[in-house]
């Protein structure tokens, strides 16, 4: 196995526990959490091919994936400005009883 | 794969799984920032320097710590009943979506092990040289960025600030 | 093409006389005092009577000028017999005429009709001065008398026709001119139907004869259908039964004069048509009316005597002679028992009508239409007379309620006499005496068979016998009624007199002497020869007649005459005879077997119809209707259950469907999440499977 080839496994299981986090728990914060480790598994994925790949004189991966973490920061911010919100509104942030959407 | 992969790579794995797995929130917390603590480190280990000390920088800095906050206001939520799992009922679905993609994503990994390159020169990446692309090549992405980054802040303040607002 | 409308188109004039021309006024004035009368309201008397006289007079006038003109013409040698001819119409190569002739018949006829009916208008000024619906009355009389001058100048079967019909019409009018009566409404009815039957073989008659000759004109220069060209090609169109077309045509036409003329199977109408007034009964069913089918024969004459070869009488003749000499005797018989003055009288006339009819056959135009005009009169003032004895009896109609009223009655009582003594054929003296003889005379002649003048001379017998046995019970022996009698005014006597004047002088015209009638008719003058009176043979049958003449009034008034009788008293004939007595009186059944055939087959054909009306005619459009309402039922099923149950079965399914996939909506977002991984991972899977060397 190349490392290349394992970082890209690392990257995929991180993802993957960030999914199941993200669709089994029940608190919405943690589902944002989640979300932030399928983030870095991405970032991990960039930087990995970025140092394995060609040309990495080009930075295009490292460029992407700082521009990765910005965004990530971005929308954690706003998301958790979110829960709260909804927290207050609902009084609760159980995401299973979140179902005014329901058709 | 040198011996220092394994252990970050378990160190960040563990905290991967004690973030989703565990009760308390807060534990969760933690344990995510240690994830993040890995990932750093991994960064470090691919000649990424600037990118693990941004990473240190905004997530561990920032995003747990955020976080953390949010946990803190959202106290009240957290009484469970006795026996009430902190899993949704229909937790079986998410393992097996997560499952899938694993697989799916670790078998086009392993089928492609031949195309992959093995070894390659270090590169030698200085902040100078990362400033100048940012100015240069990358400056409009760098605007836009900005722009985000400000919509965000303004945007999370708004958000949260109505409902306190409406709430009085 | 048919050109409706009438065009005068005169057909080929030829030296038509203005007198000729202006005959239409003859029928036209009546119809239209008529039609102003009609307009009237019932209080004004006056201008009704004025207007029914006036147009008389003037009828009367004109035809006096037709018949001076005609008569002038025939003696100094000249056949008259002119025509003015309009077409009608045309439809493809038919063509229909109508017209009016003036000849000797026809001037005849004008004259007599005119006069007569002149007569008994004035005679009804008094009859009717009582009645409320005096004006009615002389508008449908002068409707009458104008549709009789109308047929009497026809030269178009089909104009004859058509006024024939209107005079049918008129005579129901006025047989039920008291309608509320029960039995006058019947018996107008009765009239109606009865002469209808003969009207629809005359009507046959006609349309065959219009189909063979393609003519309905008698005359027209020599084309026209009784003019020998038509009538040689009818002669040779053979028919069924060894007929040719003409004698079927005759035969067919000889039918309906039979219902107008009230002969033998016919002749029901006649008596029950007393129930109209006695003026009525004088015009139309004495004089004029019953008179039209004997003319009409005389009219068609040419058609009826066309090739006659079997013992010098056509089919047809053979036919009308039989018919007319059974017809005399069957009448006489049944008038013999009747106790009702006018129903007396018009068994007299069905029985005289026999006479006109055979001496039709027998001896032709001119005996027939002698017999005609003297009946006309005679019976004319024999109904007035009676009418005045009904007024005078304060409207008593039944013959052993009156007795003695000769003294009482004076006036009517000689008039009466003066026309009875007609009737029965007095010697000498009475016109009905040289008519009758004239018939009996052909009878004899006759080389077919010598039945109809034993017949013939059998019904003068009965003729005088029962005008004895009339006359005894009016106005001889006790006054058997209620009140007293009086003689009536002088409005309705005078026309008596005028009439029995008449009844003696008009038998002048027909002597052997000076057979003035007779020569007339057929075209020719005749000077005065009294060496006429010196023929044998005419004084035997003369005496033969005479003496059973006097037999019967004998007969009469040893029976009946100067015998003291009661009221209720049976009659002396039915004292000695009481079946026959029965069967005379009771009219041979005749009535009630017509009413167990005819009626019922009529009433039960009714109900037949009726039947088929309500169950198949009316069946058949109930099921149509019923066919159409299952259909829109069965299209209403079918909406509300396949197309609107459809539909909706399909939106529902549409929405259950929409449900089902809303469940998927959970609301959750997890479950969102989740559907998405699984997404990017068959694409993924998909991918790379597709890029897969």
């Amino acid at each position: 196995m190349t490392p290349l080839a394992g970082y890209l496994l690392l990257a995929a299981l991180l993802f993957a526990i960030g999914l199941a986090g993200a669709l089994t728990r029940r608190n919405a914060i943690l589902v944002l959490i989640g979300i932030e480790l399928m983030l870095n598994a991405a970032n991990l994925n960039l930087i990995a091919f970025w140092r394995y790949g060609p040309h990495p004189e080009a930075l295009t991966g490292m460029m992407f994936a700082i521009f990765s973490i910005a965004v990530a920061a971005a929308e954690a911010a706003v998301g958790l400005g979110l829960v709260i919100a909804i927290y207050r509104h609902a009084k609760t942030t159980d995401l299973d009883q979140m179902n005014r959407m329901k058709g | 794969m040198s011996f220092a992969f394994w252990i970050v790579a378990a160190l960040t794995v563990a905290g991967g799984l004690a973030a989703v797995l565990l009760k308390n929130l807060v534990h969760c917390a933690l344990a995510v920032t240690l994830a993040f603590l890995g990932l750093a480190l991994m960064f470090l280990q691919l000649d990424a320097q600037f990118a693990g000390f941004a990473q240190i920088l905004v997530y561990v800095g920032a995003v747990a710590i955020l976080v953390v906050f949010a946990i803190l206001l959202t106290r009240n939520a957290e009484v469970l009943a006795k026996g009430e799992s902190v899993f949704s009922k229909t937790w079986l679905t998410g393992l097996i979506a997560a499952a899938a993609v694993f697989a799916v994503l670790g078998w086009a990994v392993l089928q492609s092990v031949r195309g992959l390159p093995n070894e390659t020169a270090e590169p030698v990446v200085t902040v100078v040289e990362i400033g100048k692309a940012l100015m240069w090549h990358y400056v409009l992405p760098l605007e836009i960025l900005a722009l985000l980054l400000t919509a965000a802040t303004i945007g999370a303040v708004m958000v949260a600030l109505h409902e306190k607002k409406e709430a009085k | 093409m048919i050109q409706a409308g009438i065009s005068i188109t005169p057909l080929l004039p030829l030296h038509v006389s203005p007198i000729t021309e202006m005959l239409w006024l003859i029928p036209a004035l009546p119809i239209v005092a008529a039609g102003i009368a009609a307009l009237l309201k019932q209080p004004r008397r006056k201008t009704s009577a004025l207007l029914a006289i006036g147009s008389m007079l003037g009828s009367l006038f004109l035809s006096l000028v037709a018949f001076v003109y005609v008569a002038t013409g025939v003696m100094q040698g000249a056949a008259i017999r002119e025509t003015y001819n309009l077409t009608w119409f045309q439809a493809g190569a038919a063509q229909v005429d109508l017209g009016w002739v003036l000849d000797p018949l026809s001037a005849v006829m004008i004259l007599m009709v005119s006069f007569v009916g002149l007569m008994i208008f004035v005679y009804s000024l008094g009859y009717m001065a009582e009645d409320e619906n005096f004006t009615r009355f002389f508008c449908f009389l002068s409707l009458f008398a104008g549709a009789m001058l109308g047929v009497v100048i026809s030269n178009s079967l089909l104009l004859l026709f058509m006024c024939w019909e209107l005079v049918g019409l008129t005579s129901y009018l006025l047989i039920g001119f008291w309608y509320q009566k029960p039995s006058a409404a019947a018996a107008a009815k009765k009239a109606f139907m009865t002469t209808r039957v003969g009207d629809v073989f005359f009507l046959l008659g006609m349309v065959w004869l219009f189909a063979q000759t393609g003519t309905l004109l008698f005359y027209n220069h020599g084309v026209g259908s009784m003019e020998p060209l038509k009538l040689g090609a009818l002669l040779a169109t053979p028919s069924g039964l060894g007929l040719t077309a003409a004698g079927a045509i005759g035969l067919l036409i000889f039918a309906g004069a039979a219902g107008k003329s009230g002969q033998l199977p016919l002749h029901v109408w006649l008596p029950d048509a007393m129930e109209g007034p006695t003026p009525v009964s004088a015009l139309i069913h004495a004089a004029t009316m019953v008179a039209a089918g004997v003319y009409l024969i005389a009219r068609v004459y040419p058609l009826m005597q066309a090739g006659s070869l079997v013992g010098g009488s056509t089919t047809a003749l053979t036919v009308v002679t039989w018919v007319g000499a059974i017809t005399a005797v069957f009448a006489a018989l049944i008038a013999v028992a009747q106790n009702d003055i006018k129903r007396i009288l018009a068994y007299s006339t069905v029985s005289q009508l026999g006479y006109m009819m055979a001496g039709l056959g027998l001896g032709g135009v001119a005996v027939g239409m002698f017999h005609l005009i003297t009946h006309a009169f005679f019976k004319a003032l024999l109904f007035m007379g009676a009418g005045s004895v009904i007024h005078g009896c304060h409207e008593e109609q039944d013959v052993r309620k009156m007795g003695g009223l000769w003294s009482q009655m004076p006036w009517t009582f000689g008039t009466y006499a003066i026309g009875m003594l007609a009737l029965c054929g007095f010697p000498i003296v009475f016109s009905g005496f040289w008519s009758k003889d004239g018939i009996l005379e052909a009878a004899k002649h006759w080389d077919l068979s010598k039945g109809p003048f034993y017949l013939l001379v059998f019904g003068a017998l009965l003729t005088a016998f029962y005008m004895t046995r009339q006359v005894s019970y009016v106005f001889f022996g006790k006054w058997r009624g209620h009140g007293h009698a009086h003689e009536s005014p002088g409005v309705m006597t005078r026309p008596l007199a005028v009439l029995a004047f008449f009844a003696v002088v008009l038998g002048a015209i027909g002597t052997p002497a000076w057979p003035w009638f007779r020569a007339f008719l057929n075209n020719q003058s005749v000077k005065l020869d009294w060496a006429g009176l010196g023929d044998l043979e005419f004084w035997t049958l003369a005496g033969t007649s005479s003496l059973v003449v006097f037999l019967g009034l004998g007969l009469g008034w040893w029976l009946y005459g100067n015998r003291p009788t009661d009221a209720d008293a049976p009659d002396a004939l039915e004292k000695a005879l009481p079946p026959v007595w029965a069967l005379l009186r009771d009219k041979f059944y005749v009535d009630e077997l017509y009413g167990v055939t005819v009626i019922a087959f009529y009433a039960w054909w009714a109900k037949v119809a009726d039947w088929l009306d309500r169950w198949v005619w009316g069946g058949a459009v109930i099921a149509v209707t019923r066919l159409f309402g299952g259909g829109a039922q069965l299209s209403r099923l079918m909406d509300t259950y396949w197309v609107n149950g459809g539909f909706d079965k399909g939106c529902e399914e549409l929405s259950n469907s929409g449900g089902l996939l809303a469940r998927v909506q959970s609301g959750r977002v997890q479950t969102y999440l989740r559907l998405l991984a699984l997404a990017v991972v068959v694409l993924a899977a998909f991918l790379i499977w597709s890029s897969h060397p």
